[in-house]
């Protein structure tokens, strides 16, 4: 059932045709009055509000006192910010250790699955062979897959490895799992739209196939390794089920699960402020890469429409 | 070194080569028994480099789904590490279990607002961001915010806002109005979640959309307005028609997504107050790892597995009822 659903899904991902210039070719609103130009800028604001005012009510509450959380009227920004908040998730616990396991974690993942999906995603585009739609179509089902499903044998098999606990139950079922499917689609489309023609001319100089592969294609590759491995990091730094049934020693865990640790030992009520801090802190190295590189996030996002 | 890899992977005799690939590959036929066996050892390099993929996918991906089959045969509690075959015993306990008929009614309903409201909420800010005026980029930017941070920052500071003492109902009570406790009031409790789910992942659909309708031919729509259609019918008549395939394919994540919704339940409400928030995810994860009742928690995930596989064949199937332009 499902080339079709990637058919379907090409026809709107910004993919691999041309999705840069972000020329409004219709619906555009022609030249309503000034009047009608404020009332849409004031709308465009109003709608942004729920969407980006948490993230600086995130970043206020981490400045604020424990009392001044629940102040009403609400503190929009403290007046006696305090920035050691800030410092506290490191001085009190190993939120640095935390954060170091989140990027190597999230970077060996990343380089692996780039790995696996480039050379699936070739594959399905590039190479003739039997049952290639079939195996195609089989990998793709594992995007439909709830990982609420799969988790509790997925706990058997990584325990069966020896894995519980360590970092590798995290690395290893994702490059070879769900995120490196992701990249097989998002990597084919790509080389599906490559011109035949440079290939013959690697034939004509004497490459074989994995020479072709890793000589000609790839080097034509890397806005959708950029988009994939932006994608890739994303998911795995902000993965949350995996970690918290795999990793039990705190100093093992990643962000997400650390983030939701910051609570009173006895009461188990949030520390608000020193959480919101934290929480500001694991959201801070995601956002600053967003506004750098946007376009390969909409991209990677929208071309697999994989949150 | 393409005619040496030759000889090491394929020892077939020539005749039946040239045979059999004419035989495999159509469209090749005519290139005769030398690009035949090209051909076939290509073949071979297909395989070995799809294989870390396949075999990843048996692994951790075809393998958990059988297993999970399996375990639902079992009364299996992974603190006691025993196991037992009861045959349809869990399908039993869990049909007649109201907790279940719960979960389920719950589950259906968070994907009845959620899927609506990314096609819906989704496509309207798409056409809110597809005009041609200055800075529209920022705001395309920030309503995608939410997409890249994770689900865990988002869900937290949305727990601090919809406290009853916290953000919303302090400002609410500035303008006079007296908030619920959002987060424990079985009344809004599904709300607030539903509300958070839809805030997280909606930019998504918008992009989804706003690709869409770039790809609209403006002369389509200069002919519609030339023939007298207005803004309204023009969108009706000409816009949603063409954009059809991604209708379906955001009604297809949208629901993909909502059925494995679980941190935002997790760290919200606990699927509480009482019942009102448990939904098939955090079902599942609190009967096998809180719980410890494996066999019983395979079982909904069974569930939740053929939720998924009839959802989707069906949104699929009826594409040809409206969905344009398939090819």
């Amino acid at each position: 059932m499902s080339p079709e659903l990637t058919t379907a899904a090409v026809v709107a991902p910004p993919g691999t045709k041309a999705p840069h210039r972000r020329v409004p070719r219709s619906g555009g609103a022609g030249g309503p009055g000034r009047l009608g130009t404020v009332g849409m800028y004031a709308l465009l604001v109003l709608v942004a509000v729920p969407f980006v005012f948490p993230v600086f009510w995130m970043f206020s509450t981490g400045l604020k006192t424990y009392g001044d959380v629940f102040e009403s009227p609400p503190v929009l920004w403290p007046d006696d910010p305090r920035w050691g908040n800030y410092l506290v998730p490191f001085t009190t616990g190993p939120f640095l250790q935390q954060f170091l396991n989140s990027i190597y974690i999230a970077s060996v993942t990343t380089i692996g699955v780039l790995a696996v999906a480039s050379l699936a995603g070739y594959a399905f585009a590039r190479i003739e062979f039997r049952g290639r739609s079939v195996l195609f179509v089989m990998l793709l089902s594992a995007l439909l897959i709830p990982p609420e499903v799969t988790i509790i044998p997925l706990f058997r098999i990584v325990s069966a490895f020896g894995w519980i606990d360590t970092h590798l139950a995290l690395i290893v079922p994702a490059i070879f799992g769900v995120p490196a499917v992701l990249g097989v689609f998002l990597m084919r489309q790509f080389f599906l739209a490559l011109p035949i023609e440079l290939e013959q001319a690697g034939r004509v100089d004497g490459l074989g196939r994995f020479g072709l592969f890793a000589r000609v294609a790839l080097p034509l590759a890397k806005a959708p390794l950029a988009a994939l491995a932006i994608l890739t990091f994303l998911n795995s730094w902000n993965d949350f089920l995996e970690p918290l049934v795999f990793l039990r020693t705190q100093e093992l865990w990643t962000v997400p699960i650390a983030l939701q640790s910051f609570t009173d030992p006895i009461t188990g009520i949030p520390i608000w402020n020193i959480q919101m801090a934290a929480t500001t802190l694991s959201v801070l190295p995601v956002l600053a890469v967003f506004f750098v590189a946007q376009r390969q996030f909409v991209q990677g996002i929208a071309g697999t429409g994989i949150k | 070194m393409t005619i040496l890899m030759d000889s090491t992977v394929d020892p077939g005799a020539p005749d039946s080569r040239s045979r059999n690939s004419a035989h495999r590959s159509t469209r090749r036929a005519g290139d005769g028994p030398r690009r035949g066996h090209l051909a076939r050892v290509d073949a071979a390099y297909g395989y070995a480099f799809i294989a870390p993929a396949v075999l990843g996918f048996l692994v951790f991906v075809a393998l958990p789904i059988a297993g999970v089959f399996l375990f639902s045969f079992q009364d299996y509690n992974s603190l006691s590490g025993r196991s037992t075959y009861v045959g349809m015993e869990n399908y039993e306990r869990l049909l007649t279990s109201d907790v279940f008929g719960t979960v389920l009614r719950n589950t259906a309903v968070f994907s009845a607002f959620v899927i609506p409201a990314n096609l819906v909420i989704g496509l309207l800010m798409a056409v809110l961001v597809n005009q041609r005026i200055r800075a529209i980029s920022i705001f395309r930017t920030a309503y995608f915010v939410p997409v890249v941070i994770s689900l865990v920052a988002w869900s937290l500071v949305w727990d601090v806002m919809l406290q009853d003492s916290g953000g919303i109902n302090g400002w609410l009570a500035m303008i006079g109005i007296e908030g619920p406790n959002w987060l424990a009031d079985p009344d809004w409790a599904m709300t607030s979640i539903i509300f958070v789910q839809v805030l997280k992942g909606v930019g998504v659909s918008m992009v989804l959309f706003l690709a869409a309708l770039q790809e609209v031919p403006g002369e389509l729509l200069e002919a519609a307005k030339i023939d007298g259609a207005g803004p309204w019918q023009s969108f009706r008549s000409v816009v949603v028609p063409l954009i059809t395939p991604t209708i379906m394919m955001v009604a297809i994540l949208a629901t993909i997504n909502s059925l494995k919704a679980f941190a935002q339940v997790f760290l919200l409400t606990e699927g509480g107050p009482g019942l009102s928030t448990n939904i098939l995810g955090y079902f599942i994860y609190e009967q096998a790892f809180k719980a410890f009742q494996v066999g019983f928690a395979s079982t909904a995930a069974v569930f939740l597995f053929l939720i998924v596989l009839v959802l989707t064949l069906l949104q699929w199937w009826s594409r040809k009822r409206w969905v344009f332009n398939e090819s």
